[in-house]
């Protein structure tokens, strides 16, 4: 009985806190389309979000590329089809690999600052102040993350496919031995606008969680992860987790239900 | 100017206001005082319409807070002032893009108004010179004083204050006080100070009302809760007071 009990206080929770972060995006939404817009916000948010995350996406798109180019290259040569390496690092990079590694590196460097951030400001009575002065939140700290997110996210993930499908060259091509024409020219025959669309649809759509998860996380930190330090530090590992854990099964139903 | 009708709040269970009933008229100032976690704040922000009350009407100027939403609710907070416990400055903007926030983003005033506005305002607080130093560079006395000038720079016509002495050394408490009063002189608008600052506060302000256990326990003119023969308003004045007391105390054994 008194297991029952608690399932059901746990349930309406989790329902009660779903429905509030429902309406948060729902009106992060309204007011992203409904003017005015905070375009110096935006900006300086894409600079944050999208500028400032170049290096990490250069680094990391050029290891996973190489480490493709090697494992590629001796799990196809077993079959004899190495010439395909060109396509295969393609298709896993621009379909999967540089949506999903770009949303997982940019929520720990951005996400984390952004619930951090709005997080403070919710503690120290920030946020009370703006509402006072008669001015919306959502438009000040909401919406421009949303906006940033959604417009760095794909270019993030195209710099990080570039670099990855050079870095799968310098691996495969240059110290395995494919040709440059057949990893480029094979790539070209075999990867289709609908790829690079199914990857660009992907990194939006994880641009929309990461800013999602992270601005709710900070905007609520007082009410649902505690008052203080603690509270902040709660709400910034749980937006963490919670973005990269959605970004993972956001990635799953995408391409099984749109894409298979 | 603001009614305050049979007011109930609990948190977790836990009853904070139970029935609360106030009435500040337009242009008075009411010291809200009370022991610690008695509501005091709460009631505040209920005023400001951050909280809304489980039972019971807050009324600012004839409308009811809790039908008031979108513009309407917007347009009420314009014409109201808040100073925050710890000041609650955009700590990445400097003094002077805090105090210019509400004109820039409120008024389509042009930019030199608004600079002449803000040094104004940053003047009468004593804050000239401070001007382009960020929140965490500035003592917490100058927060306040900041705050101070962001709250008043609109010209509100009414003004809450939370518990704006406190964490201040007592020179630097008794010139915010003063500040307050010289400010209130000057624009005349409603105020509600939330404070300890006892028997301090009593010279700037015109009422005082008392929380405790959650209703108004006394209410009535300062000198009132000075010369008050009710034990709980006395325990409290003389627990407040107790430094000043001792000090006439040690003044008379040294005579």
């Amino acid at each position: 009985m008194k297991f029952i009990r608690k399932l059901g206080a746990w349930t309406l929770l989790y329902t009660d806190r779903m429905g509030v972060m429902g309406v948060f995006l729902g009106k992060a939404f309204f007011y992203a389309v409904i003017p005015p817009l905070k375009m110096l916000r935006v900006l300086k948010q894409i600079r944050f979000i999208g500028f400032q995350s170049m290096v990490v996406i250069l680094l990391t798109g050029c290891f996973s590329g190489m480490v493709l180019g090697f494992q590629g290259f001796y799990s196809l040569s077993r079959f004899g089809s190495d010439a395909f390496l060109g396509p295969m690092v393609g298709l896993a990079l621009i379909k999967e690999l540089g949506p999903v590694i770009t949303a997982l590196m940019v929520t720990g460097r951005a996400g984390s600052a952004i619930t951090a951030e709005i997080g403070i400001m919710r503690i120290s009575e920030q946020i009370d102040a703006l509402e006072l002065m008669g001015l919306n939140p959502y438009r000040y700290l909401v919406v421009p993350n949303l906006v940033a997110a959604v417009i760095s996210l794909p270019l993030l993930s195209a710099v990080f496919d570039v670099v990855g499908i050079y870095g799968g060259y310098l691996t495969g091509g240059k110290l395995l031995g494919v040709g440059a024409g057949v990893y480029f020219g094979e790539m070209a025959n075999y990867v289709e606008m609908a790829d690079v669309l199914e990857g660009l649809y992907k990194s939006l759509s994880f641009g929309i969680i990461i800013a999602w998860v992270c601005c709710y996380k900070g905007f609520y930190t007082s009410i649902f992860t505690g008052f203080g330090a603690e509270g902040v530090s709660k709400a910034t590992t749980q937006a963490v987790v919670m973005s990269s854990v959605l970004v993972l099964i956001w990635d799953y139903f995408m391409t099984s239900l749109l894409f298979g | 100017m603001i009614e305050i009708r049979e007011v109930y709040k609990s948190f977790d269970g836990n009853e904070v206001l139970r029935g609360v009933n106030l009435s500040i008229r337009k242009g008075e100032v009411v010291a809200l005082i009370g022991g610690s976690g008695e509501g005091k704040s709460v009631l505040l922000k209920h005023i400001a319409g951050l909280m809304r009350p489980d039972r019971g009407r807050v009324v600012v100027d004839g409308k009811d807070l809790e039908g008031l939403k979108g513009r309407a609710l917007i347009e009420l907070r314009s014409r109201l002032g808040f100073l925050f416990q710890g000041g609650a400055l955009f700590d990445s903007l400097t003094v002077f893009e805090n105090v210019a926030f509400p004109l820039k983003e409120k008024t389509r005033l042009s930019d030199d108004v608004i600079r002449e506005r803000v040094l104004k305002e940053l003047e009468n607080v004593g804050l000239s010179g401070a001007e382009y130093k960020y929140p965490s560079q500035i003592s917490g006395g100058m927060v306040k004083r900041a705050a101070l000038a962001r709250a008043l720079v609109s010209e509100p016509e009414i003004m809450l204050f939370d518990e704006p002495t406190t964490g201040l050394d007592p020179v630097i408490g008794l010139s915010i006080l003063q500040l307050i009063d010289t400010l209130h002189r000057r624009l005349s608008f409603t105020g509600v100070i939330v404070t300890h600052e006892i028997p301090r506060v009593f010279d700037i302000v015109d009422r005082v009302a008392m929380l405790r256990s959650g209703v108004v326990f006394a209410e009535g003119l300062p000198e009132d809760f000075v010369d008050s023969h009710d034990p709980v308003v006395r325990e409290f004045m003389e627990g407040t007071t107790c430094t000043t007391i001792k000090g006439r105390v040690g003044k008379a054994a040294g005579a």
